[in-house]
């Protein structure tokens, strides 16, 4: 078992309720944070080594000591909870069962950055989800940690919940900025940043719900502390919300010092792949990291064990690796086609994409119809390397990284499933009738445990 | 004219303008336009979105650019019961292509369609963070999950049970 931080009372009756929350430790930690100067929080964070849970993995004390300060102006924290990369649901689990647990975090970290409004956008679907923050708000008012001079501080904080109104793109912090302003959600260019100008041109953080969520136990145990579980650059612990064909698809709380192949096979966590079926791909990080082949997400490319770490995860590059992203694991059995699953990713990438760059716009759409055609027995052999050449002129020259969000996915698919997209151009009538199965791909190894 | 929202509903919106610093009111307008659909029949037509420009201060336009952006806003009407099941990758793997087929046929409809009786209507959307529970669908503020034929028609049954009792 490993250690659970975010996750270790989510199993408590009532843990959803303030009172129960409480009695298990709860809030323990804004009254710490309160007795602490805000540069020593944010110095806290910093020792942490936390990584953005929302997919970039950038620094998050680092992002907070950005945070500019001008006289008489107002700093905003908005909480990123629209959640929408394609095999990510874990803040929507953190949310839903420990909520207190992200209230705790945002009056924490509110208290650090000098934010009186805090804003949590939600995405639009999580409808429910809404109510059930809005209540745990309520009850962390009533019991004195919201509201104006929290604790007899002077410190005065609110936080309100705002629904989206359904579109991925307002994942990316400035389009999210823009939609909280009830604009459509275009991306920024950048720079200016949001810790120099966010919300209604006021310095901002964004982040994302399970790395406020992780705050708590950061002050609780202290950032050196949280810094000594996990491996290298990956410290603490990260929800990974697995998916696909496997036996036990859920959120997993993980401390990044597990293998890959652990993860998936083990019992205490995806239990491996259903209906005895053999793995044949994998796209550990969202739907926008690259896929990998059964053999290269086991093993690295120099023969090493592949380990759940951010590092371990990127070795080898696009040439031979992945991504963390956001820990959406999304695994795929010998009876799935990679044709038909990269066309259905092209297509939510060109239904996403805001289209103010010709690129994004116009080549996702592009992919999108290759995609298609070759999927359903219509497309060239040229087609192949075009679809890799429009990827090519996405990846880098857009305002927004959806742009490289949407070009990585087809990349990988050709780069390491080629033989499968030139099956299904040759054998365009056989295609429609059955899958490709695991045909050249090397086996995965022997199953663990 | 005389569209406007009920008192209860006019309450929510006074309060929603005062999570924002005066004159911030135009953060308003997603929630708003969440509330106006509920209020207005499913969908936002024009005098709705123009009555949502009059009461956040803004103008008509700065409200349709921002509902035909957003994929939860209706921009024409939709059956009572709103199918929304999602068809991206990893709902893909486990069966939502058969999932939306039986639910077509169920249903004699296409994607995008309500059937006659004005009771559903079917889309096929894109992730809706449930991917662990797949095939799923969202109706209306809930989400449905683990979606087999069995489920289905019990949903369909349940639907209109409830919209014949409420009649
Ligand atoms: C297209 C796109 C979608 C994104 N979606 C999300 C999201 O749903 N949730 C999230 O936390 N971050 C998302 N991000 C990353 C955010 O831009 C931002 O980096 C993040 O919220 C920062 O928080 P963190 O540092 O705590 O990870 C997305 C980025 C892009 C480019
Ligand atoms: S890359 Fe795509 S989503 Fe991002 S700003 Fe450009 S068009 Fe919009
Ligand atoms: S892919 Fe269907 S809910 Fe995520």
């Amino acid at each position: 078992m490993g250690k659970k931080l975010l996750l270790a009372n989510d199993q408590v009756e009532g843990i959803r309720f303030f009172e129960a929350y409480r009695k298990n430790g709860g809030y323990a930690s804004v009254e710490k944070a309160f007795k602490m100067t805000q540069a020593d929080i944010v110095d806290e964070v910093k020792k942490s080594g936390l990584r953005g849970r929302g997919g970039a993995g950038f620094p998050t004390g680092l992002k907070w000591s950005f945070l500019a300060k001008p006289e008489g102006v107002p700093r905003y924290l908005v909480c990123n909870a629209d959640e929408s990369e394609p095999g990510t649901f874990k803040d929507r689990y953190l949310m839903e069962y420990i909520p207190h647990l992200l209230i705790e975090g945002l009056i924490v970290s509110s208290f650090a950055l000098g934010s009186n409004r805090t804003y949590i956008y939600i995405r639009g679907e999580y409808a429910w989800i809404v109510d059930i923050l809005e209540h745990a708000i309520t009850e962390a008012e009533q019991n004195g940690f919201l509201g104006d001079n929290i604790l007899g501080t002077g410190f005065n904080c609110r936080i309100y919940v705002q629904r989206g109104g359904g579109a991925y793109i307002c994942g990316e912090e400035t389009a999210l900025l823009e939609s909280l302003e009830g604009k459509r959600g275009n991306p920024r260019i950048k720079p200016p940043f949001p810790a120099v100008k966010g919300l209604w041109d006021c310095p901002t953080v964004v982040n994302n719900v399970e790395t406020l969520a992780a705050i708590v136990p950061i002050i609780n145990m202290g950032g050196d502390e949280y810094a000594k579980i996990g491996v290298g650059k990956s410290t603490g612990t990260k929800l990974i919300s697995a998916c696909g064909n496997i036996n036990k698809p859920g959120i997993y709380e993980i401390d990044m010092t597990i293998s890959v192949e652990e993860f998936l096979y083990s019992d205490e966590y995806c239990g491996g792949i259903a209906n005895g079926k053999r793995l044949k791909a994998c796209i550990p990080g969202g739907s926008s990291v690259p896929i990998l082949p059964a053999n290269l997400l086991l093993t690295t490319a120099k023969g090493e064990p592949r380990m759940m770490n951010y590092e371990s995860l990127a070795d080898g590059g696009f040439a031979s690796g992945s991504m963390m992203g956001s820990g959406g694991f999304i695994v795929l059995d010998e009876d799935q086609c990679i044709v038909r699953h990269t066309m259905s990713l092209a297509r939510f990438y060109h239904h996403e994409s805001c289209g103010q760059c010709s690129p994004c716009r116009e080549g996702t759409g592009w992919m999108k119809r290759i995609l298609h055609n070759i999927e359903y027995g219509k497309g060239k052999m040229s087609d192949i390397d075009l679809l890799w050449d429009v990827q090519r002129k996405i990846e880098g020259n857009t305002i927004c990284p959806l742009g490289d969000a949407a070009a990585w996915p087809v990349a990988a698919a050709i780069r390491h499933f080629r033989d499968e997209f030139e099956w299904h151009v040759s054998n365009p009538e056989e295609a429609q009738q059955r899958n490709y199965g695991l045909a050249g791909y090397a086996e995965p190894r022997a199953v663990l445990v | 004219m005389a569209l406007q929202f009920s008192e209860k509903k006019r309450e929510e919106v006074a309060s929603i303008i005062k999570r924002y610093p005066d004159g911030k009111q135009k953060s308003a307008l997603l929630p708003v336009l969440h509330l106006a659909q509920e209020e207005f029949g499913g969908w936002l037509d024009v005098p709705v979105m123009d009555y949502v420009a009059e009461i956040l201060n803004i103008t008509p336009i700065e409200v349709y650019e921002v509902a035909t952006f957003y994929s939860m806003y209706n921009m024409k009407p939709v059956g009572k019961y709103l199918f929304e099941v999602c068809q991206t990758g990893p709902c893909m793997l486990n069966g939502s292509d058969d999932i939306i087929e039986y639910i077509k046929t169920k249903l004699g409809i296409k994607i995008g369609e309500t059937t006659s009786d004005g009771m559903f209507t079917l889309k096929a959307v894109e992730c809706l963070g449930a991917c662990g529970y797949a095939p799923m669908m969202q109706l209306g503020k809930t989400y449905r999950e683990h979606l087999n034929p069995e489920k289905v028609d019990g949903i369909i049954e349940q639907c209109r049970t409830i919209s014949a009792t409420n009649n």
